[in-house]
């Protein structure tokens, strides 16, 4: 990436090493959290064995001092040329994505997987694809009674139908 | 030979007309996510694996390998005609074999890739064929201090092999390894990590985290690029095919050694995807044409082709005779034994002698099968791809949803795998190694047991990871494997400095 590069699309980004030290210092913690609750569990030697604590403490040491290290190589390289992680429309991107699928988890916790899936399916293709609402409701009660023929009728795996169980009156 | 007569016993197990049409189902199911971007051999076969519980073990593993196959097969597909690596492993495909497309031979690419792909699987299956029997008698042996030794080495090597920053392997193995101890003890029955949240009784499924690390994680990344796919379309007749193995016997060498570069790699847990690099690297250095690399020479497709399929392979053979699996898919495959109500482990081929031979034999005709598949469909599975990424993506999501649901049939999955998918993004770009955490997430439970019925054992005294020699050879390695990134820097620092051409490549199949 040449100067100019990294000015055109670095300047509204999040920087590599930002994200690197953020997510080491989560691991850490993560060690951390697992290390006091083995603790808590007898990490030590009982009657009969090892403690049920014994194991996940070592590991909580192993995952303190992995992010610890990895902190250190991080510093040690410093900023560098301000690599970024992602650019501004990168993020973008990735949460016209990433929110969408949180709100569909939602939905499939109320309405079910089939409606959900449906609603989903033309919604990401209306908003995001630019297709025509016809030709998205379609393709997706397409996939959503392709999903239910597969799963509820042919191979007998019975999937969440949600709190409203809106399907009901099919009778599976 | 006991081996051959077993293999036929074998073949008389799965030679069914079931068991043939599930081959084909699964290879075509297979080929279908290699294609795919977002779906891979691990959460492809991890999302399949509740359709499988109706079946005979035997019947499931088929398929399920089968699928393993065609997702094999299906990556060369995208890389070449496309330039996009459906599978990590087919990366080094595209460096000769989308130029080989765009001066309009993509069919002999194509062949070149499947042939290749199919001679690398031949050659594992047969070591695998031979070799697996004596590791599991070899296995029979040993105690909880040798498994343990084995654990051990197991995760050493992706510290000493891996290419990455050391410490990013030790934590993505930690993470996983820590995510396997929540939930019920499996020796004091104590409730472990779960700070008081019941659903969390049982534990983190790593089929869960397959399916959100690689298949979320992958949608999300391929996002990201703006995917825009510009592909050349494939002509597949007859002629191209049989001109195209009319040249193949030239590159003999080349497959032979990258077959065996790939056998060595698929057995430590290297897996298929550095495998794939360095047999091209090796290509590239040894070939007479060495310096037209990358321009779309045959040979370049060849190398990396048969690396790839002969590692993915071999990955099976730890998994078969000690219950240890070389990759992420092999470790899914694995824990589709353990549902099934197998003990996978060197007592597999003694007490389930049909079911092993069935899968050894099934991997011949799966081969097979997938080659014949793939040669007569690939214009099918090329049109795929000129779908738009904004029907597939969602698609790709509800069908990761699905999968995740069906594994306990619980909606905390469903989010679980969200959130582990937003971790295999991040994880991705900031270069942590995925393979290590999921491996650790299959086989923390049962080291951590072996570890404790060792040192119940020895009370307490870790001196019995080195009482006989053979447990001391095995631990001695795996702590050589531990500080070789350390013995190579100094060895580094000695020598000058070589210059590294894909050392930024991360095992992550």
């Amino acid at each position: 990436m040449d100067q100019q590069d990294t000015a055109a699309t670095g300047s509204r980004g999040v920087a590599t090493f930002t994200v690197e030290i953020f997510i080491a210092v989560l691991i850490f913690a993560f060690g951390l959290t697992v290390l006091f609750g083995s603790r808590n569990l007898g990490s030590g030697w009982t009657s009969d064995g090892p403690g049920a604590g014994y194991f996940p403490f070592y590991i909580g040491l192993i995952l303190c001092i992995a992010s610890a290290g990895t902190i250190w190589q991080t510093m040690r390289a410093g900023r560098g040329d301000g690599e970024v992680f992602a650019d501004g429309e990168q993020i973008k991107r990735v949460l016209t994505v990433l929110v969408p699928a949180g709100i569909y988890v939602a939905a499939i916790w109320v309405l079910g997987l089939y409606i959900a899936s449906a609603i989903y399916i033309a919604g990401f293709m209306i908003i995001l694809g630019k297709f025509s609402p016809l030709k998205s409701v379609v393709v997706a009660l397409v996939f959503s009674a392709l999903f239910f023929a597969m799963f509820e009728v042919w191979f007998k795996v019975p999937l969440y139908k949600g709190l409203m169980d809106p399907l009901r009156f099919l009778g599976y | 030979m006991n081996e051959i007569s077993a293999l036929l016993h074998g073949f008389s197990v799965i030679l069914t007309p079931t068991n043939l049409l599930l081959m084909m189902v699964g290879i075509t199911l297979g080929v279908l996510i290699g294609v795919l971007p977002g779906l891979g051999g691990a959460n492809g076969v991890a999302i399949l694996l509740p359709l499988t519980f109706s079946m005979s073990p035997t019947s499931a593993i088929i398929m399920l390998s089968c699928i393993y196959w065609g997702a094999l097969f299906g990556g060369a597909i995208t890389s070449i005609l496309f330039n996009i690596p459906g599978e990590p492993w087919s990366v080094a495909t595209t460096f000769d074999g989308y130029p080989m497309a765009q001066q309009g031979q993509a069919g002999a690419a194509l062949t070149a890739a499947f042939t290749s792909s199919f001679i690398g699987a031949l050659l594992a299956v047969i070591m695998i064929t031979f070799l697996a029997p004596l590791v599991a008698k070899f296995a029979l042996q040993f105690g909880p201090p040798e498994f343990f030794a084995v654990y051990l080495l197991t995760f050493c090597s992706f510290v000493g092999m891996g290419k990455g920053s050391p410490f990013k392997i030790l934590a993505s193995m930690g993470i996983g390894f820590a995510l396997a101890a929540v939930g019920m003890d499996t020796v004091t029955g104590q409730l472990r990590l779960t700070f008081g949240i019941e659903e969390l009784m049982r534990g983190f499924d790593f089929l869960i985290a397959v399916i959100g690390l690689f298949g979320i994680g992958e949608i999300l990344l391929s996002m990201e690029e703006g995917l825009a796919f510009s592909g050349k379309s494939a002509k597949i007749n007859p002629k191209v095919v049989f001109e195209t193995w009319k040249q193949l016997p030239r590159y003999w060498m080349t497959s032979l050694r990258s077959a065996l570069v790939g056998i060595w790699m698929g057995i430590t847990p290297g897996g298929a995807t550095p495998a794939s690099f360095m047999s091209y690297g090796l290509a590239k250095k040894m070939s007479r044409d060495g310096a037209k690399f990358g321009t779309g020479q045959l040979e370049g497709v060849v190398a990396p082709e048969t690396a790839a399929h002969a590692a993915g392979t071999s990955a099976l053979l730890p998994m078969l005779a000690l219950g240890i699996p070389g990759s992420p898919t092999a470790a899914v495959l694995l824990g589709g034994l353990l549902i099934w109500g197998l003990q996978p482990g060197p007592l597999l081929f003694v007490e389930q002698k049909d079911f092993v031979w069935g899968l050894i034999a099934s991997m011949y005709l799966g081969n097979i099968a997938g080659l014949i598949v793939v040669l007569t469909t690939v214009p099918l599975f090329a049109s795929i791809l000129r779908i738009p990424f904004s029907i597939i993506a969602p698609i790709i999501v509800v069908i990761c949803a699905i999968g995740a649901y069906t594994v306990h049939n619980a909606m905390l999955d469903v989010w679980l795998m969200l959130l582990f998918g937003l971790v295999g993004y991040i994880f991705k770009k900031l270069d942590y190694p995925l393979a290590p955490l999921v491996l650790a997430l299959v086989l923390g439970d049962k080291a951590e047991d072996s570890f404790r019925q060792a040192m119940l054992v020895s009370q307490g005294d870790l001196s019995i990871m080195v009482s006989n020699p053979l447990v001391g050879t095995i631990t001695g390695l795996a702590l050589l494997l531990l500080v070789w990134p350390l013995i190579s820097k100094a060895l580094a620092k000695v020598r000058k400095p070589k210059a590294q051409q894909f050392a930024a490549e991360q095992p992550v199949d």
